[in-house]
């Protein structure tokens, strides 16, 4: 019989059919870890080391484990066997001088077989070959198909494939299990005079089972504890490594939030101590050029400060000169009332471009701050209509608002104000006396102020250059509150100070509308407006003139995506609807000139 | 009798500009253009308001600002090139009543002047109480147990103005208008800072205020008589 058949007897053995059942519940942990490790898998070095160094150990010891317990088993089983033959030897010898002259087919040739089987273990339990054999039964039959059987002993715990294979002068060897008792079956053959016998030993192997059974149980508990072991040291080990970087990874996220002083501690000349050493160099690095960059940022605001104060002590003078003068143009001549004239309200037209000037220059610089407190939109936006409603009944233009109370927004009001009053200014210059529709709505998480006005509108393309600083249509129109260019720019840019949205929508002859969208809480975000920026039916309107289909141009915020203060990087289309796509050879060349309202700055 | 408007100015153009505009609203002027001189001039011609530049030479606007408060009540207004905040706010917190942005028109400086000066004018016979605060109108004296509390006309006029209505919420836009004179919307920012101003004098504990207290979303009111 080969060693391979030898291998299949062995697993078929209980103790390791046993073990395999052992190895269930423990599986089903692994699982449940494994769903835990996937969990933080990516999160941890540490753990992926240890898990790792755990399977392949795992893998090593579970191979390690069947090599030895496979090798045990078969020196077990060699060395049974080797007992077994000699025990076998003898005993045929002493069978066949017990039998010499038996014949089965003679009267009381079953005593003689009983008798003989009783000598024979009877000697041998005194035998010296007992010892290294342990117990044994024994069992003689006739062979199968050979006339009537007679037999002694446990002839049936041996199998008939046993008994019809054997043939004289050999001896066959079987492992045969019957009820839970695993026998070593040695069968030979003994001649008489008559029919020959089959003579077989069998040798129990409880012995060997316990063994074997011990030896699994050390080799599975050796093997856990050495797994134990395994991962504790390999998560010593890595935690050696990973805790520096992981001090690094926090030295770095300080540093990025704004530590520049952060370092971290070399320890040592180790690789630990040379990415220390790197980091700590350009962390240097970055923070000088952060502080020169800080001290660029401040020289600027510094000159802005200074150019600021040194226009405008002149300025003041200049300013109260000429009042003094108007206040008495009465008395002078002609041509010089009309000279003070030009010369106090050009002056208003410098200190407006002056004022707005150093708006812009403070917003760029980002020096700019959001004053923001909670307040009632609705009466911010009314009070800037107030403020221009001086302009709007002397262009004969009608403000209507639809203002619900109560939104409460957190924002500055002052910058919410010069918007809304930038935004009205600018509806009446280019609303061509017809009405001007201040709108405002709100939901959860943000409010938003439409103005519309129903004049000349704007060219395809032009909304996006309304925010433009200094940027007119080419053919100017009517420009009743004269006003800087920057007014819009700036709204833009207090818009973004808010988080919020500022949008122009324009179509030639069809009016524009610009929309302004502030976040309820100061940080919050935006993902819609609640209002639409182009008027619901624009098309059908259009449509309905006879006009051709104009142009709808959302102007997303631009540079929202760059800005720092939100860091954002959502650059969403406005929702718009109504407007058909720009297009640019359909359009009738309507003038849209964008002249814009001053702020009257920030006193 | 005219009222005496001291101008504390480095810029000659702009000092004498003032000059002329203040003397044709019927204001008597006198001009220093250093500021460490600014202290001994109030001390000599005790004006009814200083017109204070913030940048001077020598001494800088806003320590001239504590040093003239530190001893007198003086109205005082600055003129100031920067509307920043942190500016404007250094400046009410060292002291200044009021403040005018250059550029800025004679009319609204002359306004600014004469809502001061009007404060130190008008005197209706008047006792007035908040808690432990008693108020001596036409006497200018306020007092807590019988101590009397210094304070500049400006604080006067604020508390004045809150115990006159007990049961009444100012807002700062009212106040803007009853205290400053303000007929438009102005920077509230300027309630604040004399509330502040106000409180850590005559509270006892100005962290939980007694006698002007903050009525969240709104403005503030006076405490129970």
């Amino acid at each position: 019989m080969s060693r391979l058949g030898l291998r299949r007897r062995l697993a078929r053995l209980p103790g390791v059919r046993r073990a395999g059942r052992a190895l269930g519940p423990l599986r089903a942990q692994a699982h449940e870890l494994g769903a835990l490790i996937a969990a933080s898998w990516r999160r941890s070095l540490q753990l992926r080391v240890v898990v790792s160094t755990l399977a392949l150990s795992s893998a090593v010891v579970l191979v390690l484990g069947l090599v030895l317990q496979s090798e045990i088993a078969e020196r077990l089983l060699s060395s049974k066997m080797e007992a077994a033959r000699a025990q076998a030897d003898v005993s045929r010898v002493v069978l066949e001088r017990e039998l010499s002259g038996f014949d089965p087919d003679r009267e009381g040739a079953q005593e003689t077989l009983d008798l003989a089987l009783q000598h024979l273990t009877n000697t041998d339990r005194s035998g010296a070959a007992s010892s290294a054999v342990g117990e044994f039964r024994a069992a003689l039959a006739t062979e199968i198909g050979n006339g009537p059987v007679v037999s002694a002993g446990p002839i049936d715990e041996v199998t008939n494939e046993q008994r019809s294979e054997l043939a004289p002068g050999m001896m066959s060897r079987q492992y045969h299990t019957v009820g839970g008792q695993t026998n070593l079956v040695i069968g030979q053959t003994i001649i008489t005079p008559g029919r020959n016998l089959q003579f077989f030993l069998l040798f129990p192997l409880d012995g060997e089972q316990l063994t074997l059974y011990l030896v699994q149980s050390t080799l599975v508990v050796g093997g856990l504890v050495l797994l134990v072991l395994l991962a504790a040291i390999a998560s010593l080990v890595t935690r050696q490594v990973v805790r520096p970087i992981r001090e690094a990874a926090d030295v770095a996220e300080r540093f990025a939030g704004g530590h520049l002083d952060e370092r971290m501690a070399v320890r040592g000349e180790d690789e630990v101590a040379r990415l220390a050493e790197s980091y700590n160099e350009m962390a240097g690095s970055l923070a000088a050029q952060i502080a020169q960059l800080e001290e660029f940022g401040a020289l600027q605001r510094r000159f802005t400060s200074d150019v600021s104060h040194e226009l405008r002590t002149p300025l003041t003078t200049v300013r109260m000169a000429a009042d003094v003068l108007y206040a008495s143009r009465d008395e002078l001549l002609p041509a010089l009332r009309r000279s003070s004239e030009l010369l106090v309200t050009e002056l208003d037209r410098f200190e407006e471009l002056l004022a707005d000037l150093l708006e812009i220059s403070r917003l760029d610089a980002g020096v700019a701050e959001l004053g923001a407190e909670r307040i009632d939109l609705s009466a911010v936006v009314r009070r800037a209509a107030d403020a221009v409603r001086g302009l709007a009944s002397d262009a004969g233009t009608d403000l209507v608002l639809d203002l619900p109370d109560g939104e409460l927004v957190e924002a500055d009001p002052r910058r919410v104000e010069r918007i809304v009053r930038n935004l009205v200014a600018n509806a009446i210059d280019h609303g061509e006396g017809r009405p001007v529709e201040v709108t405002m709505a709100g939901d959860p998480a943000s409010v938003a102020v439409v103005v519309r006005d129903h004049g000349v509108g704007l060219r395809p393309g032009e909304a996006d250059l309304v925010f433009n600083r200094f940027w007119r249509a080419e053919e100017s129109r009517a420009r009743r509150s004269g006003g800087t260019g920057l007014g819009l720019s700036i709204s833009i840019e207090d818009a973004r100070l808010h988080g919020g949205w500022l949008q122009a929508w324009g179509e030639p002859g069809n009016g524009s509308a610009f929309r302004l969208t502030l976040p309820r809480l100061v940080g919050g975000h935006i993902s819609a407006s609640p209002l639409p920026l182009g008027p619901p039916a624009a098309a059908d309107e259009s449509g309905a003139r006879g006009g051709r289909p104009g142009s709808s141009v959302p102007t997303p915020p631009r540079g929202v995506t760059s800005r720092r203060e939100d860091g954002r990087a959502e650059n969403p289309d406005p929702p718009f609807r109504g407007g058909s796509a720009p297009t640019r050879e359909d359009a009738p060349l309507l003038p849209a000139e964008r002249a814009l309202i001053d702020p009257g700055g920030d006193r | 009798m005219k009222s005496r408007v001291l101008v504390v100015d480095d810029d000659p153009a702009l000092a004498e500009m003032l000059t002329i505009v203040l003397r044709g609203e019927g204001f008597e002027t006198a001009v220093v253009s250093d500021g460490t001189r600014a202290l001994p001039a109030v001390r000599d011609t005790q004006p009814d308001v200083v017109l204070l530049d913030l940048m001077l030479p020598g001494m800088n606007g806003i320590d001239v600002c504590r040093a003239i408060r530190a001893e007198s009540g003086v109205p005082i207004v600055m003129l100031t090139a920067k509307s920043d905040t942190v500016d404007v706010v250094l400046g009410l917190e060292s002291g200044a009543d009021d403040y005018v942005v250059k550029p800025f028109k004679p009319k609204e400086l002359v306004a600014r002047i004469r809502a001061r000066v009007r404060r130190n004018e008008a005197e209706p016979a008047e006792q007035l109480a908040i808690g432990e605060i008693d108020i001596d109108v036409p006497a200018h004296q306020v007092t807590r147990d019988g101590k009397p509390i210094a304070l500049t006309p400006l604080e006067f006029d604020l508390l004045v103005a809150l115990a006159r209505k007990p049961r009444q919420v100012f807002t700062r836009e009212v106040l803007l208008e009853q205290v400053w004179g303000y007929r438009h919307a102005a920077d509230t920012r300027l309630v604040n800072v004399h509330v502040q101003r106000l409180r850590s004098k005559v509270e006892r504990d100005p962290e939980r205020p007694e006698v002007v207290l903050t009525v969240r979303g709104v403005g503030y009111k006076a405490g129970p008589p």
